[in-house]
């Protein structure tokens, strides 16, 4: 977090609305935890408790009954539950992106959503790790994916990616929440400070680890947070590899692809950035966070799902020019039947919302515009959503053999599986967003001009003899023991 | 059993604690406190500040050394496991290939790798900071809230051998310290 150069001789913009205090950046973030919830956070609240309500329905009723009751039969047997699976998973993808590659590449905009992202990707691989929990059939024995001693003496099978799948995602959710608290520990610091009664103050203490801003530590703190961020970023792009290769390493024409690790890491960024968005814009909105999430940062955000949406277009024509040109006809089928079979209507979906959608980003009008910018991340959240569904259900339900092919229809219970798991993730955020500070306000604080020794207060009330002093300096790049 | 042990409670000056209202000011403070030849002494900022570790005049920091260590662990466990378990314990030939056979290991040798570095940086960084640690001299000072807010601080303890409270607080005074304060822990003497 070497956030020192001045502004001006980066040529760079303010990062946190021009002329705002330390203080007043704390109190930004940090008030929100404090006062009672807005309304608008009970409303969305609200509904986010129906929708869990109705994911314990649909999951104890699953329990009861079995997985038959959702549409997942032959020849589709993967269907629902794996595309909500690799849609999540996806979604929390552009979390570790922001939080740890735009970190490497010192990004600072990142710094107003970070945290924000870092949560997400928590909740959506906690919903994405609720499919595999519930397709293996058998929750009762679910530690048996683990390499744990058991009654018949066998080990899991290192070869297959569905155990590779297994470590990946459980590596990620663990070094994401690690990532995600080592970054919360300075502002629970800042949110026990502030507390004015006991319980705040013993439960954000405790979870402060008793933080004290020393320099001793942060030193070790940061750099810790750089190995973080140095191990996330090849992670995050293992992991949608990894997801990938459960297709890849198959022999169903449509999934034993090579372009599918790189693609599914560009879509897996392309989706978690305009989940990023539709979030953002509503936490914005609804808590007012105006001074530390700029237009600025919105815009650089519709540059990414630009580029990101743009690749994934690249990648769809890609895997139909390879599929002609690989000279195979069942590879050449699938691809032909995606476009113009039976499910044609959800391919042309996925194009026009992956990328016809993002196009509009060319236009900096455009890409400055709020309401836009908030359809198309529906629309993009949407088309990913298709993407994967495609790959799967147009894959599976005509492969090698006509007498096996058929056709897979969704039941009532697949879709309130995947509602429900959009009610687990707002009931997580909303408390997140609620109880725990939503911007990094060490590290905001960390990129504005206060932060840089060589500042000398125009918007801070310092003492004047001070200012006389340091003007004589001047703001040169000299450190002032050096003088 | 003896007498009751008598157990009296003492002040006893903790630390000095000076509180500065910029980063330039608390940067220059602390270059005059490392020069004055101090030891248990920290600053304590909302943020960190570039240049700070220079001027306290810190050595590098050791995490990434723990990291390493976490790394190969994590790659020799990874390693070990699935040797044992698929090429010893109980071959399984699945599709053809041999039991034991080191391509398809790469992705859990490099997800566990990467899990026992992320758990050596965290619990490294933790160990070498001494936290958690929920009780510090500091923290006696009410104006210390503010050093997760938008003051900075530096405090020199007790123990430094060369504490001498007054002359501490005269170098904070002559280095722009906004306030400056002596704080005191209560203290058992218990006497048999």
């Amino acid at each position: 977090m070497a956030y020192y150069a001045p502004l001006a001789a980066l040529d760079e913009a303010h990062l946190v609305a021009p002329g705002s205090t330390l203080a007043e950046v704390t109190e930004d973030i940090a008030s929100v935890t404090e006062r009672t919830a807005p309304r608008g956070w009970w409303i969305v609240f609200l509904g986010a408790l129906s929708l869990l309500g109705i994911f314990g329905g649909t999951v104890g009723y699953l329990f009861y009954r079995g997985i038959g009751v959702w549409g997942n039969a032959s020849p589709t047997y993967w269907a629902w539950d794996i595309t909500n699976f690799v849609w999540w998973v996806g979604i929390g993808h552009a979390g570790t992106l922001i939080s740890a590659v735009l970190f490497l590449f010192r990004q600072k905009w990142r710094t107003a959503i970070n945290r924000f992202a870092e949560a997400m990707t928590i909740f959506a691989v906690i919903c994405a790790l609720i499919f595999p929990g519930l397709h293996v059939g058998r929750p009762w024995v679910l530690h048996w994916m683990f390499p744990l001693p058991n009654q018949m003496a066998i080990w899991p099978n290192f070869k297959s990616p569905l155990l590779w799948d297994l470590f990946a995602v459980g590596t990620y959710f663990t070094v994401s929440t690690m990532f995600w608290f080592v970054g919360l520990i300075p502002d629970l610091a800042t949110l026990r400070d502030r507390s004015t009664n006991k319980w705040r103050q013993r439960i954000y203490g405790f979870l402060a680890l008793g933080w004290r801003g020393s320099n001793r530590h942060w030193q070790n703190y940061e750099r810790a947070y750089m190995i973080l961020a140095a191990l996330s970023t090849p992670l995050v792009l293992s992991v949608h590899s990894v997801v990938s290769f459960d297709f890849a390493t198959s022999v169903i024409p449509g999934w034993h692809t090579t372009i599918f690790p790189p693609y599914f890491v560009a879509g897996a960024v392309f989706s978690g950035f305009a989940m990023v968005m539709t979030l953002l814009l509503i936490t914005r909105t609804v808590f007012k966070l105006h001074r530390v999430v700029l237009m600025r940062h919105l815009e650089l955000m519709n540059k990414i799902m630009l580029l990101t949406g743009t690749l994934v277009g690249y990648a769809y024509a890609m895997e139909f020019f390879i599929a002609w040109y690989s000279g195979n006809e069942y590879e050449r089928y699938v691809f032909v039947n995606r476009a113009f079979g039976p499910y044609a209507w959800a391919y042309w979906t996925m194009v026009s919302c992956n990328v016809l959608s993002p196009q509009v980003f060319w236009f900096k009008k455009l890409r400055r515009n709020i309401p836009l910018m908030f359809v198309v991340s529906i629309l993009i959240n949407i088309g990913m959503w298709f993407e994967r569904f495609v790959i799967i259900v147009t894959s599976l339900h005509r492969d090698f053999l006509p007498s096996a092919w058929g056709m897979f229809s969704p039941t009532v219970m697949d879709v309130t599986t995947y509602l429900g798991t959009m009610g687990v993730f707002f009931t997580l955020f909303l408390l997140f967003i609620r109880w725990l500070p939503a911007v990094a306000i060490s590290e905001v604080k960390g990129t504005m001009p206060q932060a840089d020794p060589h500042f000398h207060g125009h918007s801070e009330r310092s003492h004047s003899e001070h200012d006389a002093h340091e003007s004589a300096v001047g703001g040169d790049l000299v450190p002032e023991g050096a003088e | 059993m003896s007498a009751q042990p008598t157990v009296t409670h003492k002040k006893r000056v903790a630390c000095v604690l000076a509180q500065f209202d910029t980063a330039a000011d608390v940067i220059h403070a602390a270059e005059k406190v490392r020069d004055a030849g101090y030891q248990s002494w920290d600053t304590h900022t909302p943020f960190p500040i570039h240049g700070m570790d220079k001027a306290m005049g810190l050595s590098d920091s050791r995490v990434g050394w723990i990291v390493l260590g976490g790394a190969l662990t994590g790659l020799s466990v990874a390693f070990v496991m699935m040797w044992w378990m698929n090429g010893v314990d109980y071959p399984t030939v699945v599709g053809g290939k041999p039991p034991f056979t080191t391509p398809s290991m790469v992705p859990v040798l490099f997800e566990l790798t990467v899990l026992f570095s992320s758990f050596a940086a965290v619990f490294g960084m933790l160990g070498l900071n001494k936290l958690p640690r929920h009780h510090h001299p500091v923290f006696e000072s009410e104006r210390f809230r503010k050093a997760s807010d938008d003051k900075f601080f530096i405090s020199v303890e007790a123990e430094d051998p060369k504490f001498n409270a007054d002359k501490v607080r005269a170098l904070f005074e002559g280095v722009h310290a906004t306030f400056v304060e002596v704080l005191e822990v209560l203290e058992e003497e218990v006497e048999a």
